[in-house]
């Protein structure tokens, strides 16, 4: 019943988000500023991880292909699959879940009990379509720019990691990259991405616009955004692999 | 003029506001007093729409604003002025991009003419060269003062003001009362304090409603107040020492 009564209230808010913005100059500034704040300030984190992600994945993938059966081509391959695929649009969505959900969350929540909201709705400003609809659509825009930053990052991650470490030799490794590249994987990553932005960022925004009491709530919304978020994009990585690819 | 009639909002099942009815006068400071957790908020919160009212009517310069649907308050919405109880502005706006904030939304003035605007409003209430500030650089009065210039950035008909003095010293409470009296009359808007601080009903009270347990109690102004023979307004009105040795004097 409880979830119910929450699916009624994110469908109204998600309603009452998407309309026309209030002044479209006002919006579009808005939008710029949102991409800023939720991908460009994100970058830092995103390569970082990729880049290890992508070395840490050669190095396991090398342990495990010692069988001289096996081309150590597909110590690439794998790396480059296993980015594109999983890594890069899910590993990165959790981890934007905590970095960007939680900031959206703190964000409107602080917002909603300094009564900020309020001041809005009271001068006639539709909040959740002036809160909210940037940050979706700047996440919409912008995650999957990062997504194939982090493919790219990933894999050369792991064409260095093979050239210090010498697991594989780097010509072999760039062989099994290029190795039956498939655009329709990096599609399915991007479609994947869009979904996900729009999880991390809805989620977000209605944990927080719904933040009633003090600082206290405003964690705990954040918290909540965070591991609802993180769910979902489990489930919906599960639903869409599904759908997709098989 | 803004009118209420026969008010009733509750939430989960408990009955907040039974009834209220009053005018609120244009051209006039009306205060709305009782103690803590009476019902002014809530009932202010219905006066401007951010609560649905479960009965009884909000009624605008004769617009029955509590029938009409999110589109059609909006107009009236543009001429509502509010008042924070913690000034709610804006964290990430400066001090004067505040100000400038519903002119940007709802005009169409050059940056220019809403920089006028905001200065002029900024300089109405005292507050000059701290347009750059952040809210979070500046006192908790100047905060209260930057947030009456938003509210009369867009020259609002109707001003609301929930409890504005509330965590201020005595001399700038003082000079926040002043400033929504001067506001009231020189704009000539029909404006609506929220209070429990008595030195501010007997500063500023030109129209008063004392709420109890959500019912309209009394009504009168700040002369008629101090001679009510009501109990449950006495004990209000003169709950502190100051206000007991003048009622000593007055008899």
């Amino acid at each position: 019943m409880e979830l119910l009564r929450q699916l009624g209230k994110y469908s109204l808010l998600m309603a009452k988000t998407f309309g026309r913005p209030e002044k479209g100059k006002v919006f579009r500034q808005r939008l710029v500023d949102e991409i800023d704040q939720l991908g460009i300030d994100s970058l830092g984190l995103v390569s970082i991880m990729s880049v290890f992600m992508g070395a840490v994945t050669t190095l396991q993938m090398a342990v495990h292909l010692e069988n001289p059966l096996v081309p150590k081509s597909l110590i690439g391959f794998a790396t480059r699959e296993s980015m594109i695929l999983e890594f890069s649009p899910t590993m990165m969505a959790v981890i934007l879940a905590g970095k960007v959900g939680s900031n959206i969350s703190s964000e409107i929540g602080t917002m909603r009990v300094k009564e900020q909201i309020d001041a809005l709705d009271i001068m006639g400003i539709n909040s959740a379509n002036y809160l909210i609809f940037p940050k979706i659509l700047a996440a919409l825009l912008i995650f999957p720019f990062l997504i194939v930053v982090s493919m790219a990052l990933g894999i050369g991650g792991g064409y260095v990691i093979s050239l210090v470490t010498g697991v594989v030799a780097p010509p072999v490794f760039l062989e099994g990259i290029l190795d039956e590249f498939k655009l329709f994987h990096v599609i399915y990553a991007l479609v994947k991405t869009l979904f996900f932005a729009f999880i991390i960022t809805s989620i977000s925004s209605y944990q927080g616009y719904n933040t009633s009491g003090g600082a206290l709530e405003v964690g705990r919304s954040s918290t909540k955004g965070v591991v609802q978020s993180t769910i979902l994009i489990l489930i919906m990585d599960l639903v869409l692999t599904k759908l997709m690819l098989i | 003029m803004i009118e209420i009639k026969n008010i009733n909002k509750g939430f989960n099942g408990v009955e907040i506001l039974k009834g209220i009815s009053n005018t609120f006068e244009e051209g006039k400071l009306n205060l709305i007093i009782g103690k803590s957790g009476s019902g002014k908020s809530v009932l202010t919160k219905c006066i401007v729409g951010l609560h649905e009212v479960d009965d009884g009517q909000v009624i605008y310069d004769g617009e029955v604003f509590s029938d009409m649907s999110r589109k059609e308050r909006k107009e009236i919405r543009k001429d509502i002025g509010m008042l924070f109880q913690a000034g709610a502005l804006f964290d990430s706006l400066s001090v004067e991009e505040n100000v400038m904030f519903p002119l940007k939304m709802f005009t169409d003035m050059s940056h220019e003419e809403m920089l006028e605007r905001a200065n002029e409003c900024l300089n109405m209430v005292d507050i000059v060269n701290k347009n750059k500030l952040l809210p979070s650089e500046t006192s908790g009065g100047m905060q209260k003062r930057i947030a009456i210039a938003r509210a009369i950035a867009m020259k609002p008909k109707y001003l609301f003001a929930d409890e504005p003095n509330s965590g201020l010293d005595p001399q700038t409470a003082i000079l926040v009362d002043n400033l929504l009296k001067k506001i009231t009359y020189e704009l000539n808007t029909t404006t609506i304090v929220i209070t429990h601080d008595m030195n501010s009903v007997m500063e500023v009270g030109d129209n008063i409603m004392f709420i109890h347990e959500g019912q309209k109690w009394w009504s009168g102004n700040k002369k008629s107040i101090l001679n009510t023979n009501n109990k449950i307004l006495d004990d209000f009105v003169y709950a502190s020492e100051f206000m007991k040795q003048l009622k000593g004097r007055l008899s």
